[in-house]
């Protein structure tokens, strides 16, 4: 029997007059990485947050690692991780401070250690002494996913995990997911590109108009559509090719 | 539930050293808190004070009481802005989603508060003692002032939270306290009320500054303390009551 760590059923949400969950129904299995695939306003923000306990919603179920949401949301809590839209991090404190913190507050035993791993792992001992604020963009997104990583959450919910990153930054972050995954890990996550839903999930679901239109694996989607023509084109090179072929090149001499 | 309360203390001290830290990495914010009411100190010693008739024959020992409560008007600013910050940058919501004790979110912020405060009060008094200010006040009375003080920078700090966390610009959120800076001048602080027309003066009379400042006087002065330090009290814990029910409320709805 397939085990789905997330199942909703028929959630609805609304704010005010404007209803932006219509009725949804999600499963994902254990280890798998899903995508929420919308575009903006469509409501992929609201679903993460009522699956973190952040928001409340008006009706539907949702059971999250075997719990329901409405019943044990502490126990959720503690089985799950979200990274927001918008790095959430202290900026005034360093880097390692930031791991050192959430790592006491989930209760850990040797926090200062369980921060000195991930910042190993995170490639980032150079920069985990000075403040966050001092971080670039990416350098931020780099230590909000760690702070995520802090005390291994069975579930780590993204949302657009790479949303305003350079091309560079973005595939380190999707090698993160990847390795995330491979070790076994839940992860949810949201993203307005087509490209990302493609590179990473196992499974995609499209958000539309407070709908789940579409939910299968990518060669599921695809069998959705007429077979592919085949044509012969000349392959341009896309410009993110292009970039980081020369930026390689750079680092290389 | 339970298993939330038993990490109450230790998520308290996680958060109350985190923004002890913001403090002691920003002490800038205590010299901007405690740069105005110097500045006023000073204008009101040696510019105007030769020309204020108090009853005293020290104006810095009637004045000081007065600076302290401005003190600690402007350094609540800093509160609220602390507070909007985190609700801005997302830290809050980072906070809910983990198996943590909620309260102790807010309870951390009002806690540095009360430090903070303290601090540029202390501040106040090491300037005020080097420009003439004596005290004749023993052990317990000076207790009791920072009894009283502890007591208004919770009841501030309280509307702070409130400012903090509804405002939608970092300005909105410390613009609250600019009435509160220049209550003291409406009130017995710098000045005695007798002089004063009669509806500024009933208003100064009643408003919670006066007494909290006659109270602080009083003790400082080794003078003896009348009803003004139940009714300064009176005067702070209804403000606390009533802004942490408020406070609570926005903050529940977050």
């Amino acid at each position: 029997m397939i085990e789905n760590v997330i199942q909703i059923e028929k959630l609805r949400k609304s704010y005010k007059d404007v209803e932006v969950l219509k009725g949804v129904n999600v499963e994902v299995e254990k280890g798998k990485i899903f995508a929420l695939l919308g575009s903006n306003g469509a409501g992929k923000t609201t679903m993460i947050r009522i699956m973190a306990t952040l928001l409340e919603r008006d009706a539907g179920s949702v059971v999250i690692n075997g719990f329901k949401i409405e019943k044990n949301p502490a126990e959720i809590r503690n089985s799950i991780s979200l990274t927001g839209q918008f790095a959430a991090i202290d900026e005034i404190l360093t880097g390692r401070e930031n791991l050192q913190m959430i790592a006491k507050l989930r209760h850990l035993r040797n926090p200062n250690q369980v921060a000195d791993e991930l910042i190993n792992r995170f490639s980032m001992s150079e920069a985990a002494d000075r403040r966050v604020g001092t971080y670039s963009g990416g350098m931020k997104r780099r230590i909000d996913i760690a702070m995520s990583l802090v005390g291994n959450p069975e579930i780590i919910f993204l949302d657009e995990p790479t949303t305003g990153l350079d091309p560079e930054a973005r595939l380190e972050v999707w090698k993160i997911i990847q390795e995330l995954s491979a070790a076994g890990t839940t992860i949810f996550l949201t993203t307005q590109y087509l490209e990302e839903a493609e590179q990473l999930a196992d499974k995609i679901a499209i958000l539309h108009d407070g709908k789940i239109i579409a939910q299968d694996t990518l060669e599921g989607l695809k069998k959705l559509f007429p077979p592919a023509k085949v044509e012969y084109v000349e392959k341009q090179l896309t410009l993110e090719e292009i970039f980081l072929a020369i930026i390689d090149d750079k680092e290389e001499k | 539930m339970e298993s939330i309360n038993k990490y109450f203390f230790k998520d308290m001290s996680v958060m109350f050293g985190r923004s002890m830290r913001h403090i002691f990495r920003s002490m800038d914010t205590i010299v901007t808190v405690c740069i105005t009411p110097i500045a006023m100190m000073l204008l009101f010693v040696y510019v105007f004070g030769g020309a204020i008739e108090t009853g005293t024959e020290n104006y810095i020992d009637y004045l000081l009481p007065g600076v302290m409560l401005m003190t600690i008007g402007s350094g609540i600013a800093y509160v609220a802005y602390r507070l909007f910050l985190d609700k801005q940058r997302g830290i809050f919501e980072r906070f809910h989603s983990m198996p943590i004790a909620r309260s102790t979110i807010l309870w951390g912020h009002v806690l540095t508060s009360l430090i903070s405060n303290v601090i540029s009060v202390v501040v106040i008094i090491l300037v005020a003692l080097l420009i003439g200010f004596r005290s004749s006040a023993g052990i317990l009375e000076w207790l009791a002032v920072f009894g009283i003080l502890g007591i208004f920078i919770l009841a501030l700090t309280w509307i702070a939270v409130i400012a903090g966390l509804s405002a939608k610009t970092p300005d909105g959120a410390g613009a609250f306290s600019y009435p509160i800076i220049f209550l003291p001048f409406i009130s017995s602080a710098f000045v005695p009320t007798d002089t004063m027309p009669s509806v500024v003066r009933a208003f100064a009379e009643n408003q919670p500054v006066t007494p909290i400042v006659e109270a602080i006087r009083n003790l400082l002065s080794n003078q003896p303390v009348g009803n003004e330090i139940w009714i300064a009290l009176t005067w702070c814990i209804a403000i606390i009551v009533v802004a942490y029910i408020f406070a609570i409320r926005i903050y529940k709805k977050l």
